[in-house]
């Protein structure tokens, strides 16, 4: 049967892993995310968990020997936060571009100046072309759960690329709250042993991984990951399928929440999304007909599921913690890259909100309501608002 | 290639082969020389790990390659990292990894992936104790990027971002003693090797094989491209690095010192010697000559103490 | 004469080359670069004189491509598909058996 318990998103996290079995971990200490090795160290003193422990000497260190680990063929797990992300960037590349499906939790977090631990995407937004699977989960339950999805996802002989899942930094990362873990049994029948056929060193296989590649040969290689990217999208929703029927607990490239009717849909991801549905709720007791979407997978980009919620509204309010410079939010120009080309669409705003901790109130999501209205009056709004903003200290 | 038994008798290298012909290190490349050597003494019982530096290129572009082992290509400073990651997988897979027969893990890093900007990692590995192998092939600089100095270049050297001038002349800080730098790890085994004595090498390799825990071998490897020196004299260059006591060979054991060359006894060749073969050492002065000289002798003197306090 | 250890190689290379785009861009065969003629790059050749060897293989050891191999009687070949001309086994050759020529084309 399985068990309840109350806990922290990290231990959830640690709880995934341990329920995954991953025989190396890397991993290096950084707020918020140090309590997941640091549970997973304890499982592996322990002896509930038999994984090779790997304390490295920083974030860089950590993917790399994450990186040498999954191309020796084991399963691997690490995770990280904001800068620890941003120094595994240049690797993130490597293990992608290798197809190495290593599985990382992030506890999502702002990225310096000024340096602050507080949530927001920025880290794993800025990390959005490594070729990397983005899941972002809700809640602690969703953080578990994507992550064992993650590995079945990665791992698929289709896909073969490494996936993150976020949750968010003190909101869920720290918050308690209760959390099913899975029957061990039925992980090890939904996920099954990795056995690579493509990445795998042994002293009887002399092959190179990670070989020089010139113009004549380059382009191939990154459409492959192209390519498993877009094969990402069948899978997905195959492995969400399974885990739905083997845990009960159902997933989708987006999650739609009174959207049927609904004249503005407020989009976003996370943990935002639970304030969001709050807001729906309240909003639609006062006749106001507004929906929300929660995108759960962000790579690959559930382009079809944006086109469809589209058709379904005139205005889409983009909910986002995270910024661009010089464009607006990321998600913004993903939505714009689902929508150009459509024939009719609705009006796309984006709201950039909850920076570096900033609680999203409600007061916040009046105001992107507003917004979105005088837009569908067909007054001039601007396109990327800033929400929230303490204008008095500017 | 079959080498008959009584020439396997006379020669004192293993015969095989497990680095072919055919790769694109140039003209009388130490580098690739050493690469040779290291796969004869572990053949395809060894798996490689080589970040971004010229044996990329030796190692050969996709779908070509050099190797009959295992090789895994990664980032400039990741040496350390990648090899510790790899020890830990085939560790979880059952493998047995260094010992007598066992697996050896090789990180065969340049000076400028190792002195500078792969150090971190290097200490990493070290101060963990990986059961691995991190060679060092020190050819003094940058070379793949086209010969800028490293803090391995010795003080004089010409090098593309050292190119002399009115105000700033040449290399002006010595070279980093990488080795010392290992050694304050306390690694399970640590020494130096050179091309031109590949029996020696190979023995060291041999002896890293059977100690477990973290080794490291610092390999002296010519580079005629980047010293301007002849293609025919990297042998020449790396054997009179070792008579000078430029670049002298010795171990370094549980806590112990052996020095194996040049000998202690004799006053070493002088410099100059060594460096007159090279076009990268032509622009400097005699006083710079003399300086560089009074610091060999210095540290080989400090070398040759601690042997004689640690033996 | 001996033939080139590499000669088998290259007819195994040859064979199961591929330019194939695999996932992750691996290389699966080993020694594919033997089919890479690296002897075009010569502008010296070696030039070898077997009345004067002593067989101490020392151009054989110090070879960095490797391009010179031993024939039934333990006498080194040059193996001119893969020999860049470096001159190393005639710089150590202790009997001046080996003269690096300039090679006509």
């Amino acid at each position: 049967m399985p068990m309840r318990k109350v806990m922290k998103g990290n231990e959830a996290a640690a709880w995934a892993a341990k329920l995954a079995k991953p025989k190396v971990v890397a991993a290096f200490p950084i707020t918020p995310s140090t309590l997941v090795p640091e549970k997973i160290s304890e499982f592996v003193a322990n002896g509930e968990m038999d994984a090779e422990f790997v304390k490295v000497e920083s974030e860089h260190s950590a993917i790399s020997a994450c990186v040498g680990a999954s191309a020796a063929g084991v399963r691997v797990f690490t995770a990280t936060a904001s800068q620890g992300l941003a120094l595994m960037h240049e690797v993130l590349f490597i293990a992608a571009g290798m197809r190495l499906p290593i599985v990382m939790a992030i506890g999502n977090r702002s990225l310096s100046a000024p340096i602050n631990i507080w949530n927001d995407w920025q880290d794993t937004i800025s990390e959005r072309d490594t070729g990397w699977l983005q899941f972002y989960a809700e809640n602690n339950q969703e953080a578990l759960d994507l992550i064992l999805a993650a590995f079945k996802v990665a791992e698929d002989e289709r896909v073969l690329l490494p996936a993150m899942t976020g949750f968010d930094a003190f909101i869920l990362t720290h918050t308690v709250e209760p959390v099913e873990i899975p029957d061990q049994e039925l992980v090890d029948e939904f996920l099954g042993e990795y056995e690579p056929k493509h990445a795998y060193i042994d002293p009887k296989r002399p092959i190179t991984q990670g070989a020089l590649g010139f113009p004549a040969h380059y382009a191939e290689s990154r459409y492959k990951v192209w390519e498993a990217m877009e094969n990402a999208k069948e899978v997905i929703k195959e492995v969400f399928a399974e885990f739905e029927k083997k845990f009960g607990r159902k997933y989708q490239m987006i999650e739609e929440y009174k959207t049927d009717d609904a004249e503005i849909i407020l989009v976003t991801m996370g943990s935002l999304a639970g304030t969001v549905k709050e807001f729906v709720d309240k909003k639609r007791e006062e006749g106001i007909k507004i929906g929300a979407a929660k995108i759960t997978v962000y790579r690959p980009f559930p382009i079809e599921e944006i086109r469809a919620l589209a058709k379904k509204t005139k205005v889409l309010a983009l909910l986002e913690k995270d910024i661009s410079f010089g464009i607006g939010g990321a998600v913004y120009a993903d939505v714009g890259r689902a929508l150009i080309n459509e024939k009719e669409k609705p009006i796309v705003l984006d709201f950039i909100l909850g920076l570096g901790g900033r609680d999203v109130t409600f007061e916040n999501l009046d105001e992107v309501i507003e917004i979105s209205k005088k837009a569908l009056k067909g007054e001039k709004v601007e396109e990327v608002s800033w929400i929230g903003l303490r204008k008095e200290i500017l | 290639m079959e080498i008959p038994e009584n020439v396997k008798k006379r020669l004192s290298l293993p015969a095989e082969e497990y680095f072919y012909a055919g790769h694109t290190a140039c003209q009388g490349c130490g580098a690739a020389l050493g690469l040779r050597y290291v796969l004869k003494a572990y053949k395809n019982r060894a798996i490689f790990t080589i970040p971004a530096c010229c044996s990329t290129i030796i190692a050969g572009a996709w779908p070509y390659l050099t190797f009959g082992a295992p090789l895994f290509q990664t980032a400039f400073e990741t040496t350390g990292a990648v090899i510790g990651g790899i020890e830990a997988g085939l560790k979880a897979k059952g493998y047995k990894v260094k010992g007598e027969d066992g697996i050896m893990v090789v990180g065969w890093a340049g000076d400028g992936g190792t002195a500078d900007i792969g150090l971190q990692a290097l200490s990493g590995f070290l101060e963990r104790d990986h059961d691995g192998l991190y060679i060092m092939y020190d050819n003094e600089a940058y070379m793949n990027t086209g010969i800028q100095r490293s803090s391995s270049t010795p003080k004089g050297a010409w090098t593309t971002n050292t190119p002399g001038g009115k105000k700033h002349f040449l290399e002006q800080k010595p070279k980093k003693k990488v080795i010392d730098i290992v050694i304050a790890h306390k690694p399970a085994y640590a020494a130096t090797a050179s091309i031109a004595f590949p029996e020696d090498f190979i023995r060291k390799l041999k002896k890293a094989q059977k100690i477990k825990g973290a080794s490291f071998i610092q390999l002296f490897a010519p580079c005629p491209t980047g010293w301007r020196s002849p293609t025919d004299k990297s042998i020449e260059l790396a054997r009179l690095a070792v008579q000078t006591a430029y670049f002298p060979l010795f171990e370094y054991e549980g806590g112990k010192y052996k020095i194996n060359m040049p000998s202690t006894k004799k006053e070493p060749k002088p410099l100059e010697e060594y460096l007159k073969l090279q076009g990268r050492f032509k622009y400097m002065t005699k006083e710079d000559i003399a300086a560089l000289q009074e610091w060999v002798l210095r540290e080989w003197e400090e070398l040759k103490k601690k042997a004689e306090m640690f033996k | 004469m001996a033939e080139s250890p590499f000669k088998e190689e290259i007819e195994r290379v040859e064979k199961e080359y591929s330019e194939k785009m695999t996932p992750g861009a691996i290389v699966y065969i080993p020694g594919s670069s033997v089919i890479n003629k690296t002897g075009s790059w010569r502008v010296f050749m070696p030039e070898f004189n077997r009345d004067k060897c002593v067989r101490c293989y020392l151009c054989y050891i110090y070879c960095p491509e490797p391009a010179i191999y031993l024939d039934e009687e333990n006498y080194p070949v040059f193996d001119y598909d893969y020999c860049k001309g470096c001159g190393i086994c005639a710089n150590e050759c202790p009997t001046k058996a080996i003269e690096m020529v300039r090679e006509v084309k």
